[in-house]
This record gives structure tokens, C-alpha cells and sequence, in this order.
């Protein structure tokens, strides 16, 4: 379990880091959480991995009247300990999703940009963001990241593009937020999640489903947008999703 | 001398001594195979088949490296494993080291790199080219029964390592049975995961001429006879060595083929060569225990008298028989242990240990135990249900009684003694079923409460009369242990066995100052080199503190009278008016220290008597116990669980224990021992499970897929214990290491049913998943 042979950049700014992933084969690192197993296991044999996690410019946040904007760097672990902005709708949305990733050593180096450009569809951030209606930011442009991700483990990114934050609108006053997930054991990736955000409509997002979240306007739609699922799993699911619903008031 | 307790340090038999090698441990200090790495050392890094069945056609080494790959081909002289069983029909199979024409399981290795690093020799190993024809699979175990199954073995003809059957009993006493209850359970394939993989480090130390192997191991010496016998070399020119081990289980109670490629290559290279098992090597082809099939039916009067009790057991045995406990093991131990603590009249059992393309089955913690207690208490449930009995009232009914004991079972099985019936009111109490009755009476949203119940027996440290019947490579005799002062007076203590993580350097220093009164901080226990220990069988079976203990004590009984005859001789007294107590020989009059004892043979024998006895204060002793047909610990488990019948989840709410192991020597290891027991044991039942698909391919390669229990997943358990002496041992004591492990998958089991019973369902296989719950409601919910 060593990896394969692989060049290691590190970029000094953000031209330098671009024109190093824009070189063939070239595979970029914040956290290595994701990217780290990977390479041991030769499932990635990327030619050089460039290291993002030390650029300034993927740090740092911003609290904004209609949005909060996290650099892509930032640490599970940073957004856990309320060391970034965050929402209080009604509690701290964001805190409260970074403290259930995974485990704490990985909070401490996973990167919510990382996380999000690794696309796993049950990742807790694709499939929360997903309902906040956050967008990503490139270094070439601003995607919602309905439209970045766009298949399992697969998102919009060209070569050498690189995401520099995600921004998420403020939720509109009196919106809820609800959450929850089913999994084996606390840490573990979920088999059944959802994210809702409630407010003069519903946004419904539906993780662990094999590719992009199911985005769903009422639940009631769910039985049919999850039909592809086996019937215990989609079960679970709704069950996932009502509950989440049921901590947003709804 | 008869034994009196002879010590007023409290650190002999039944004291909770800290562990003594915890220091090193907690502290990061251990030394692993993993820290070895002598001068000159070259990794390896092995060509495993990515195909579970295949013909291998070709192997093309890559240019310019011939000389650092290495095939069957290239292992001159080296013979194939072979794991050979007396029993009638067993069908032995041979294992090459590195495989010749056909590979059987994924994992298998058919070629090895070696290089300066690890990570080069993978390099290396990705560029040797196998040209491989794929063969259709046997992946289950039913279908490899089948006719027309494709075949692992050619010329055996089926698929099946063993048959067994048994019938016993009185025949008769089914015709009539007010219950005849039938149920079907399975179990899955498991990966033991101790959290230090396999591992070695092969040299040929030439001014010994003798291959050097430290390997992570049970048991050395087997794996010195067994290795030199593949090698072609005499025991004395090979010496394996185990340092620390993390964690053992049954996975490192084996001859590995690594090894032997180990110690061929070592001496064909003349420099060390050492292979470090890494976890996707150790998942994907080494999940290798526990899976079985049950058809059983239950013959029961209407007052829940079991009467008899048929059972169809099937053993995935995967595609070798190993060394030394070969591939029937499992299925030999479930025909015999299946009727555990209970008394019945008849009984028959048909095995059968198949053979199939996957990892060759090993003796996990508990062998075959966990498995046929979780059959055994799911029939008592039944019986239970069917006469409309409480769960603790039917149990009650068929326990062997204390008065009965010792008892002789339907087997063979000689229990040694004991109360079973207490232990389980013990633990049915600490749950207060009562109370949880109650509460789930009173129940009526999406949480249920459920209640399991199990009991089983577990017998340890059985010897030569158990194993001279199966015939396998290895036969326990008498175990021995080495002792000896040193001149200041310290102990220094020497077993063929192995502690990795049982706490014998604590628990035998614990032995000898019962004997010696030595403080436990005077003595050092050695353990894992065949250069310096007696010969022995290795840790296996929950035999060490019974039979390693004896013998720690025949080697410090020796000791202590030779000690008293020349303290006699210091005190100007008779030999028969001292006594050997609190580090001292005492006389009537007066007492001289053990020191002076041991600086007067080693540095002024002018002063010894005439009649010292000339092997002087150090000997090897040997012990066997009375009798050998095995220890007979038994524990009763007791759990409750909330079951979310909306999502399927499963909680552990309350987990009591009530376990009698004898005469404890350690009560706090012994507690240490049941917690990471019921740990695995939840692991069997709730969460851990490698799945196959058709073509023999596993579900995991590493942690994240699959799912061992945590820090979160285990309750604080509540433990009870009753001491009931064995007979035939030398304190009493009972062999227990592996009883933790065998009762959760029943007691869990059965309380998942329980609280799934009023919604119809039911889940009759292991682990119980929240997705298998749910799909067991959705399936009954109308």
C-alpha cells in the first residue's frame, strides 16, 4: 500500500499552481484525506500532486450581509470550532455539519473545498451546501454547485481550474434548516441522508444516492425521485428525510 | 510442600496486579516485528492474484529485474504446505508458497519482488506480468455442495474437505414432540483485524548457521517445525523468534506461505528480507473465519423440555487446509460444542467444512463457538415462543444442573463443574427483565425494547486426549515452563507460549510469587524465541494460564524446594522444619532471604551442603492437568437493545455479564479479557461481515468498507463473576480468553428478535444490519 511513483509540487501563488495543474495527469491536494488513501492504494496514479492546502488565497472568510464565503482550504475543523462564520438558523448550521465528519483526525486536514471537488455522494458537505445553494468559486468562474457536480466522484472542473471558495447565501430570515443521516456507526459515511432548508418554499436535498443529491421542492415527490433505489433503501431515505424535515419545523 | 499462600505482598493468585507490560505498551515502547530492520534489509512485496479461481499461464518477470522477482519456479527444493486430519474421508489439500499453475483465492500470491523499500518493491511487483485464464468461481458455500459446482481440488471428485455425522441419543424421543421448530441461520465471513498485521523479518545468521525469522506470531515453535519442514531444513537451523505481538486472535495461529518464501529467500540472498502486511493485503485476502450455515430443527415437549436436537451444518472452509488446525477444525467443533451447557437425549449433526475460493478458514477467538451458541440460543427462543415460556424459564429447564456436575454430555464433553443455572439468574437479574417486560408492554411508537439471553460453556486448555483424535499437524502434550534465580535473587521465567495481549508476563509472575514470594518486579517473563523457551504448542485455545500456569508452578514448586534445602542448610535446620514465604526461607528459629539462597550456589558454593541438588536454581519443569479433556468455563450473557423500527438502527442500551472462570488469578485481566471478547462479539453480530460476489471478489479493501465496532459501539458492560474451582487444575483455574467473544452474537440476536417480534419480523442471519431490520419490517409489514 505505497504509492505509486509521483511528482510533488508546491506552488507558491495561484498562476504558479494553476499552470502546475494544468499540466497532464497533474491531480491537486488540500487535506489529502480523500486523495491520501487513494494514492496508497494505486487508485490514483496521478504524475505530480500539487499541494494547495499552503496557498493563502484558498483561506481566510468572509461574512457577508447576504453570504458567508469560506476560503476552499478551510479545515473541517476550523468550521467545527466556530473559528469561521456561520448561520444560526437556528443554530450554527455550518459547526454543526463539520463536527459529524468523519472523525476528528480527519476534520483536522479535511478542507470543505477538498471535500467538495472529491464529490462523494455521500459527503456531508455536497449534500448540505447542495440545499443552502452554495456556489463554488473557481479561479475561472462561479458555479452553483448543483451544475458543479455532476456525477459520482466527477464535478465541472477544466484542467488547471482551481476552486478558491464556496459561497453561501444567507438563508432568508426565518428560514429552518434541518438535517440528518443513517449510518452504520457514528463517523461512518451515511447510507441514508438528507438536508432541507425551509422557509417560503422547500429545498430538499437527498445525499448517499450514487451521484449528484436528488433535489426534491416537497417530500411528498420523494417516492417517485428515489425509485431507483432498492425499497429498503429508499425507505430509509424518506426516513432520513422526514426527520430532517421534522427538525426544520416542517 | 503443599501450597499455602506464602506471600503478604498482594501480588499472588487472584490479586489485580497492573499488567506489567502495559508500560511499554501504553507508552509506545513495544518493539514489532514492524520495528526491526536489520542492516541490509530488503523489502518484499508479493503478486497476489486479483482472481479468486484461475489457471496461471504465464508469469513474465520485468527486464533487467529477474534477479528480484522470484516464482514457484525459483523455490528450489521448497515443499508445499500440507494440513493433513486423521479424521475418516478428510481430503488434504496442497498449498504451494507461491502458487504453481492455479490460484484459488484472491490474495493468493504467485510471484514476489524484493527491493531496498517497500514502495519500490510494489513498483516492481506491478510490472510482473501473469497471464491468467479465469475459472468459474465457487463463492457460497451451499452451491459448492452442489453437483456440478466447478471444483477446487480436481482430483477429489466434490468440493468437500469433510463430512461428519453423529448420531446419538435415544431416536425415539422425537416421534411424539409437542414442537418441532426449524430454523435457518447464517453467519458471514469475517476479517479478525487485529490492529498489527502479520508480519516477518527473515536472516541467515551464518555463525549460527541457522535461519533467524520474526515473524508475528502465536505460536513460534509450530511455526519453526512446520517451516522447516517446507524448507527442507533441520530444525536446529532454523530459530523464530516473536517479539511483541499486536494482537492475535487466531489470525497469527498459522505457517504462513509468506514465511516460507521468508526463509527460502533470506538464504538464497544473503542479506535480511523482511514483508510487513498491510491492511488492503490483510482485508481483501484474509478475511478468513466464522462463516456458517445452520439447518436446524428443535424437538420439544409442551413443558419446553429440549428432547432432541437435529442440526445441518455447513463451513465455508475456503481453498486450503492450513497449518497446523487444518480446514475441519471448525466443523469438527461444531458438531461437538453445539449442544453447549444443555442436557438432552438425542442428537445428530451432519458437517460439512467445503472448500471454496476464498481465504483458507482460520480458528478465530471463540472457534465455531460464536456461531453455535448464536444457533443453540436462537432454538431456545424458539422453544421459548412456542410453549410460551419466558426466555430465562426454557434455558432454566435444560441446563445441566450443579448437582449433576461433573457431567458428561451428549458428546463427550466433560464438564468440569460449575453452576450454570446461577450464573444465568445472575445475569438475567443484573438486566432486571422484570422491569424491561414492562417497559415494553408499554411501548407503542417506532422504539422497541428487546431482551437476549445466552449461555454457553467454553472449553479451554483441552490437551493431548481432545487432539490426538483429529490428527492434525499439531498434538498439545505436556507443557513446560524454565525457571531460574538469579544470583541477586531476581526470576527470571521462560514459556514456549505467547502473550500478545493477554498479560502472562503479568499473570505467570503472578504464579511463581505465589510460589516463591518474589516480588512481580523482580521477575522477567520470556516468551517467543525457540532458542530460549521449552518447546510448546503456542497461545491457542484459552490454554496458557491453565497449562502454562502449571507449569510456571511445577518449575517454581522444584525451585522453592531446592531453595529450602539449602536455606536449611544456612539456618543449621532441618530441611523439613523451613518453609519458602515472603522472598525468604524460614526455620523456627530464624529465616534467611532467597538472595543469600542464590549468592551462596552462584558465588560461595563452598557454603552449599554436600547434597545440593547439582541442577542447582534453574530447571524446566513440565505440567499437565489432571485431566485433559479440557477446562469448562461458562458465562451467562444478558443485553437489552432499543431497535428505531423506522430506520432500522440498533442501540445496546444495557449488556451484563455473569462468567465463571474458576479460580481467577488476574480478576482484572480477566475483566480486561470479557470486555474485548464482547467487543468482537458485537463486531460478529451487528457489524462486521466480507461479502463475496459470484466471482469471488471481496466487498472491502479497507476500513471504511468494512465496519468494526468502536469506542461508540460498545456499552460499558456490567460483569459478574462466580468462582467455581476447576478439579483437575493446579489453582483451580479455568481457561476464559476467548468466552467474551461467543455469547453477543446470541444474546444480541435474541434480543433484536424479541424486540422485533411484535411487528412479525424476523432476522435470521448475521451481522444483524439495520438495513437487514428494516427489510425483515418491511417484509412482514403488510
Amino acid at each position: 500500500m505505497k504509492p505509486a511513483p509521483f511528482a510533488w509540487a508546491r506552488p507558491a501563488g495561484m498562476m504558479e499552481a494553476t499552470r502546475a495543474l494544468s499540466e497532464t495527469d497533474a491531480r491537486a491536494m488540500a487535506g489529502g484525506q480523500s486523495l491520501g488513501p487513494m494514492l496508497n492504494l494505486r487508485a490514483a496514479r496521478p504524475a505530480t500532486v500539487v499541494s494547495l492546502a499552503g496557498l493563502a488565497e484558498l483561506h481566510g472568510a468572509e461574512d457577508a450581509a447576504d453570504a458567508i464565503t469560506l476560503g476552499a482550504a478551510t479545515t473541517h475543523a476550523a468550521i467545527a470550532d466556530g473559528r469561521t462564520p456561520d448561520f444560526a438558523a437556528p443554530n450554527p448550521v455550518l459547526a454543526r455539519i463539520a463536527a459529524g465528519i468523519a472523525y476528528r483526525a480527519i476534520r483536522t486536514r479535511g478542507t470543505i473545498g477538498g471535500s467538495l471537488c472529491h464529490a462523494d455522494p455521500a459527503a456531508d458537505w455536497l449534500v448540505t451546501l447542495t440545499a443552502l445553494s452554495a456556489t463554488v468559486l473557481t479561479t475561472l468562474r462561479a458555479l452553483p454547485l448543483d451544475r458543479f457536480v455532476i456525477g459520482s466522484y466527477h464535478t465541472a472542473l477544466e484542467p488547471g481550474e482551481i476552486v478558491r471558495a464556496v459561497r453561501i447565501p444567507r438563508p432568508p430570515a426565518g428560514a429552518r434548516f434541518g438535517y440528518h443521516k443513517l449510518c452504520r456507526k457514528p463517523g461512518e459515511f451515511a447510507h441514508a441522508m438528507a438536508a432541507v432548508l425551509v422557509g417560503d418554499g422547500m429545498r430538499i436535498s437527498i445525499g448517499a444516492v450514487g451521484g449528484p443529491p436528488v433535489m426534491l421542492s416537497h417530500p411528498d415527490q420523494a417516492a417517485a425521485a428515489l425509485d431507483f433505489l432498492d425499497p429498503v433503501d429508499r425507505h430509509m431515505q424518506i426516513v432520513a428525510m422526514r426527520r430532517a424535515l421534522a427538525e426544520a419545523g416542517a | 510442600m503443599t501450597h499455602v499462600r506464602r506471600s503478604s505482598l498482594n501480588q499472588g493468585v487472584g490479586a489485580s496486579v497492573p499488567r506489567l507490560e502495559d508500560d511499554r505498551y501504553l507508552r509506545g515502547r513495544g518493539l514489532y516485528v514492524a520495528d526491526r530492520r536489520p542492516a541490509g534489509t530488503w523489502d518484499m512485496a508479493f503478486v497476489r492474484s486479483p482472481l479468486a479461481h484461475a489457471r496461471v499461464l504465464g508469469i513474465s518477470k520485468p527486464a533487467g529485474a529477474e534477479d528480484r522477482v522470484f516464482t514457484a519456479a525459483d523455490l528450489a527444493g521448497v515443499l508445499p504446505i500440507v494440513a493433513n486430519s486423521a479424521l475418516p474421508g478428510f481430503k488434504p489439500s496442497v498449498q504451494h508458497a507461491l502458487a504453481t499453475d492455479r490460484v484459488r483465492y484472491l490474495g493468493e500470491a504467485v510471484a514476489v519482488c524484493v527491493a531496498p523499500t517497500r514502495a519500490e518493491a510494489e513498483d516492481l511487483a506491478e510490472q510482473v506480468v501473469v497471464a491468467w485464464e479465469e475459472l468459474p468461481a465457487v463463492s457460497d458455500m451451499l452451491a459448492g455442495r452442489e453437483p456440478g459446482a466447478p471444483q477446487l481440488h480436481a482430483h477429489w471428485g466434490d468440493n468437500v474437505f469433510l463430512e461428519t455425522r453423529v448420531d446419538l441419543g435415544d431416536p425415539t424421543v422425537r416421534t411424539g414432540a409437542a414442537h418441532v421448530i426449524r430454523r435457518t441461520l447464517r453467519t458471514a465471513r469475517q476479517h479478525m483485524a487485529p490492529i498489527e498485521g502479520r508480519g516477518l523479518v527473515a536472516e541467515w545468521d551464518s555463525r549460527q548457521g541457522q535461519l533467524v525469522l520474526q515473524t508475528s506470531t502465536q505460536m513460534p515453535h509450530i511455526v519453526r517445525t512446520g517451516l522447516a519442514g517446507c524448507l527442507g531444513l533441520p530444525e536446529e537451523s532454523v530459530r523464530v523468534v516473536a517479539p511483541d505481538v499486536g494482537g492475535g486472535f487466531g489470525y497469527k495461529g498459522i505457517l504462513l506461505p509468506e514465511e516460507v518464501v521468508a526463509g527460502f529467500l533470506a538464504r538464497l540472498l544473503g542479506h535480511p528480507v523482511r514483508w510487513i502486511e498491510d491492511r488492503r493485503e490483510s482485508l481483501t485476502g484474509n478475511a478468513n473465519c466464522r462463516e456458517h450455515h445452520y439447518e436446524l430443527t428443535a424437538y420439544a415437549d409442551a413443558t419446553g423440555r429440549l428432547l432432541a436436537l437435529d442440526c445441518e451444518a455447513t463451513v465455508d472452509a475456503g481453498a486450503y487446509s492450513i497449518y497446523p488446525f487444518s480446514a475441519c477444525l471448525e466443523a469438527a467443533q461444531v458438531a461437538s460444542i453445539l449442544p453447549g451447557p444443555y442436557d438432552f437425549a438425542a442428537y445428530r449433526c451432519t458437517t460439512w467444512s467445503v472448500a471454496t475460493n476464498k481465504p483458507p478458514i482460520l480458528p478465530y477467538r471463540g472457534v465455531a463457538r460464536s456461531g453455535v451458541a448464536y444457533a443453540m440460543e436462537t432454538m431456545m427462543d424458539a422453544i421459548a415462543g412456542a410453549c410460551g415460556m419466558a426466555p430465562d424459564a426454557v434455558r432454566l429447564r435444560n441446563l445441566v444442573p450443579p448437582e449433576a456436575m461433573p457431567f458428561d454430555n451428549i458428546t463427550a464433553k466433560h464438564f468440569d463443574s460449575g453452576d450454570y443455572p446461577q450464573a444465568l439468574r445472575r445475569a438475567v437479574a443484573a438486566i432486571d427483565l422484570a422491569a424491561v417486560r414492562a417497559k415494553q408492554a408499554a411501548e407503542t411508537g417506532p422504539i422497541r425494547t428487546g431482551v437476549g439471553l445466552a449461555i454457553f460453556c467454553e472449553q479451554g486448555a483441552h490437551g493431548t486426549s481432545v487432539y490426538a483424535g483429529w490428527g492434525i499437524p499439531m498434538v498439545p502434550g505436556w507443557e513446560q515452563a524454565a525457571a531460574r534465580l538469579t544470583p541477586d535473587g531476581g526470576l527470571e521465567l521462560r514459556v514456549g507460549v505467547h502473550s500478545h495481549g493477554q498479560g502472562l508476563e503479568t499473570t505467570l509472575a503472578q504464579v511463581a510469587h505465589e510460589i516463591l514470594g518474589v516480588p512481580v518486579e523482580r521477575m522477567r517473563v520470556g516468551h517467543g524465541d525457540t532458542a530460549l523457551t521449552p518447546y510448546s504448542t503456542g497461545t491457542w485455545g484459552s490454554r496458557c494460564m491453565v497449562v502454562a500456569g502449571g507449569a510456571v508452578a511445577s518449575a517454581c514448586t522444584e525451585l522453592a524446594r531446592r531453595i529450602a534445602h539449602i536455606g536449611a542448610h544456612l539456618l543449621q535446620v532441618d530441611p523439613a522444619d523451613v518453609i519458602v514465604a515472603d522472598g525468604e526461607v524460614r526455620g523456627p528459629h530464624g529465616s534467611v532471604a532467597i538472595t543469600e539462597v542464590a549468592r551462596t550456589w552462584y558465588l560461595r558454593p563452598q557454603d552449599l551442603p554436600d547434597d545440593a541438588d547439582p541442577g542447582g536454581l534453574e530447571l524446566t519443569a513440565g505440567y499437565k492437568a489432571q485431566r485433559d479433556s479440557g477446562t469448562f468455563s461458562y458465562a451467562a450473557h444478558a443485553c437489552t437493545v432499543a431497535i428505531d423500527t423506522d430506520s432500522g438502527a440498533i442501540r445496546i442500551l444495557d449488556y451484563a455479564v455473569c462468567e465463571d472462570g474458576g479460580v481467577l488469578i488476574n480478576p482484572m485481566i480477566v475483566d480486561g479479557q470479557i470486555i474485548g471478547g464482547v467487543a468482537q462479539g458485537i463486531g460478529t453480530a451487528l457489524y462486521e461481515e466480507m461479502s463475496f460476489d459470484a466471482a469471488g471478489q471481496p466487498s472491502a479493501a479497507t476500513l471504511a468498507d468494512y465496519c468494526l465496532p468502536g469506542a461508540t459501539e460498545v456499552p460499558v458492560l456490567r460483569i459478574d463473576h462466580m468462582e467455581t474451582p476447576s478439579p483437575y487444575t493446579r489453582f483451580g483455574q479455568k481457561g476464559l480468553g476467548e468466552g467474551g467473544a461467543i455469547g453477543p452474537p446470541a444474546a444480541l440476536a435474541n434480543a433484536v428478535n424479541d424486540a422485533l417480534r411484535p411487528l412479525g419480523a424476523r432476522v435470521d442471519r448475521l451481522p444483524i444490519t439495520a438495513h437487514r431490520v428494516m427489510a425483515a419490517i418491511l417484509a412482514a409489514t403488510p
